[in-house]
C-alpha cells in the first residue's frame, strides 16, 4: 500500500546531512514550510546550500541557521532583510563568508522547473546586458540575444500545503503554491508539511502537485507565525 | 510650479492604461496606481507569485496570509481572478502575455536602459525579484520615478550609473515634472508640468530632450497623500 506519510520530523528529514542542498518553497509568507525549517534548525546540519526565493523567512523564523553559519551558499532573488539593520546573512555576505547567487525571479523559477523536467539548460532574454548574466553563454534567437541558464536540482525540497493525501498528492490554498510545484519536481527527496494528511484521496482534478513528485508527507499543527509575510 | 506628488504621478500613469489589458505593478510607487484605476475601464492586475486579478488590499476582517501579492501584502481577488504557480506566472511575463509593466526606477537612459534593482547599499543584501523578467517580457515597460534625486541629480541620463535591470527596454517615463517617451534618437517630452519652462526641464535632465509636436501640459487633480 502506498502511504508516504511519516510520523516524525526526524523521519521527514532522514538522510539530510552536512553538505545537503535544499529547495525551500514560499513567497510573501504564503507556503513557507515553517515546521520543516524549524526541524532543519534543530538538526544542526552544516555546509548547506539553500535554494529559496527570499532568504528573510529562514533568518526571521530560524535565526540559528545563519547565526551558527551553517549555510555556505544561497541561490535566491531576494537577499535583503526588512528594516534598516544588517541581518546575519547580509553581514556574512558582505564579509565574503556566504556565497549568494542572485537570480532574476522568473529565471529562478524556470531553472528549478527545468531541473525537474529533465531540461539541463535553456536560453532566456531575461537579464541580458546586466551583471546577472555576466560570463554566461549568449546566443541570438530571432534577432534577440538570450543567455544560457542551467537547470537546478537538489537533494531535498521543503513544501507547505493546505492538504496532502497518503499518495503524496498535494493541494494548495490561495497563493501557497508559488515555487513549490517546480521544487517538488526538482528534488531527489520532496517533503511536504501539512495540517491535513488524509486517507481520503484528493479529487484527481483538484491535485496541484501529483504524488509522483512527493516522497514524504508529515502532518503537524500549523507552525506558521501570525504574520509570516512580515518576517 | 508645483511638482506632482507620488500619488499624482500614479494617477497620471493610470490614465494611460487601456481597457482589457493585463498589467503588472512593481513595488513602491507603482502599487499606488491601483488606487487610480479609471472607473470606465476594466483591466486585470498580474502579480508575479501567480495571481491574475489582484484586487484591493484586504481589510483586517478579510486578511488571510495565504492570499498575498508580490509585495507580501494581504490582498483580495476580483471576480475572474486565477492563481497559478510561479513558473507559470513568469511564463505569462516572458511569453509576452502581460501588456504593461509599471516599475519604479533609479535611472533611465536615453536609449531605454533601466537601472532599478541595485542601489549598491553598503549594509544590506541585494534584491532583484522579478524586475529583469518583467522588462524582458512585458509588451510595454513604463517607469514611474522622481525626475531628480533628493540632491537634485538627474535620473533621466545619457548612460545609467547604477547596475542595469534591462537594456533598451523602457517605453515611457512618468515623473513629477514630465511624461517622457524613449524613442529612436532619445527622449521625447510628451507633457511638461504647468509653469515649468522647457529650459528648466532640460536643466534637470541629464540627456538632451526633444519636445513632441503638440507637447501637452502635465496636470493631475488634487489628491490626498504625498
Amino acid at each position: 500500500m502506498i502511504d508516504k506519510r511519516v510520523t516524525s520530523l526526524t523521519a521527514a528529514l532522514e538522510g539530510l546531512g552536512d553538505g545537503a542542498s535544499i529547495l525551500v518553497g514560499g513567497f510573501g509568507g504564503a507556503g513557507v514550510p515553517f515546521a520543516l525549517l524549524k526541524a532543519l534548525e534543530e538538526a544542526g546540519a552544516r555546509d548547506l546550500t539553500l535554494i529559496i526565493n527570499g532568504i528573510r523567512y529562514v533568518e526571521g523564523f530560524c535565526p540559528k541557521i545563519f547565526g551558527e553559519q551553517r549555510v555556505s551558499k544561497v541561490v535566491c532573488s531576494a537577499a535583503r532583510s526588512r528594516g534598516p539593520n544588517t541581518s546575519n546573512y547580509e553581514r556574512q555576505w558582505l564579509d565574503g563568508k556566504l556565497e549568494i547567487e542572485m537570480v532574476p525571479q522568473g529565471t529562478f523559477a524556470e531553472r528549478v522547473r527545468a531541473g525537474g523536467a529533465g531540461i539541463p539548460a535553456f536560453f532566456t532574454p531575461t537579464g541580458v546586458g546586466t551583471q546577472l548574466t555576466e560570463g554566461k553563454e549568449i546566443r541570438e534567437f530571432d534577432g534577440r540575444p538570450c543567455a544560457m541558464e542551467r537547470a537546478i536540482t537538489a537533494d531535498f525540497a521543503f513544501i507547505r500545503a493546505m492538504r496532502a493525501d497518503r499518495w503524496g498528492n498535494v493541494r494548495f490554498r490561495g497563493t501557497q503554491g508559488n515555487f513549490s510545484l517546480a521544487m517538488a519536481m526538482a528534488a531527489r527527496t520532496t517533503v511536504v508539511e501539512t495540517a491535513s494528511a488524509t486517507d481520503d484521496p484528493i479529487a484527481p482534478d483538484e491535485v496541484h502537485i501529483p504524488g509522483i513528485f512527493v516522497h514524504r508527507v508529515i502532518e503537524l499543527e500549523d507552525a506558521a507565525p501570525k504574520n509570516p509575510g512580515e518576517l | 510650479m508645483k511638482p506632482l506628488t507620488r500619488h499624482q504621478i500614479a494617477w497620471r500613469a493610470a490614465q494611460d492604461l487601456e481597457e482589457g489589458t493585463y498589467v503588472n505593478l512593481g513595488l513602491g510607487l507603482p502599487t499606488l496606481i491601483a488606487n487610480y484605476k479609471p472607473k470606465d475601464r476594466d483591466f486585470m492586475f498580474h502579480s508575479e507569485n501567480g495571481i491574475v486579478g489582484v484586487g484591493p488590499l484586504a481589510s483586517e476582517a478579510e486578511a488571510d496570509s495565504d492570499f498575498v501579492d508580490a509585495g507580501s501584502q494581504k490582498i483580495t481577488l476580483i471576480p475572474g481572478a486565477s492563481i497559478s504557480d510561479s513558473a507559470m506566472a513568469f511564463a505569462m511575463i516572458r511569453g509576452g502575455h502581460v501588456d504593461v509593466t509599471l516599475l519604479g526606477g533609479f535611472e533611465v537612459s536615453e536609449t531605454g536602459d533601466l537601472a532599478n534593482w541595485d542601489a549598491k547599499m553598503t549594509h544590506k543584501g541585494q534584491l532583484v525579484g522579478g524586475a529583469m523578467d518583467l522588462v524582458a517580457g512585458a509588451k510595454s515597460v513604463r517607469v514611474t520615478m522622481q525626475h531628480t534625486t533628493k540632491e537634485g541629480a538627474p535620473r533621466l541620463v545619457e548612460k545609467c550609473g547604477y547596475p542595469l535591470t534591462g537594456v533598451g527596454v523602457v517605453d515611457r517615463v512618468y515623473t513629477d515634472l514630465a511624461v517622457v517617451d524613449v524613442a529612436k534618437g532619445g527622449f521625447i517630452v510628451r507633457e511638461i508640468l504647468e509653469g515649468l519652462s522647457r529650459e528648466e526641464l532640460q536643466k534637470r535632465t541629464g540627456a538632451r530632450l526633444r519636445f513632441a509636436d503638440g507637447c501637452g501640459v502635465l496636470k493631475a487633480p488634487e489628491l490626498p497623500g504625498k
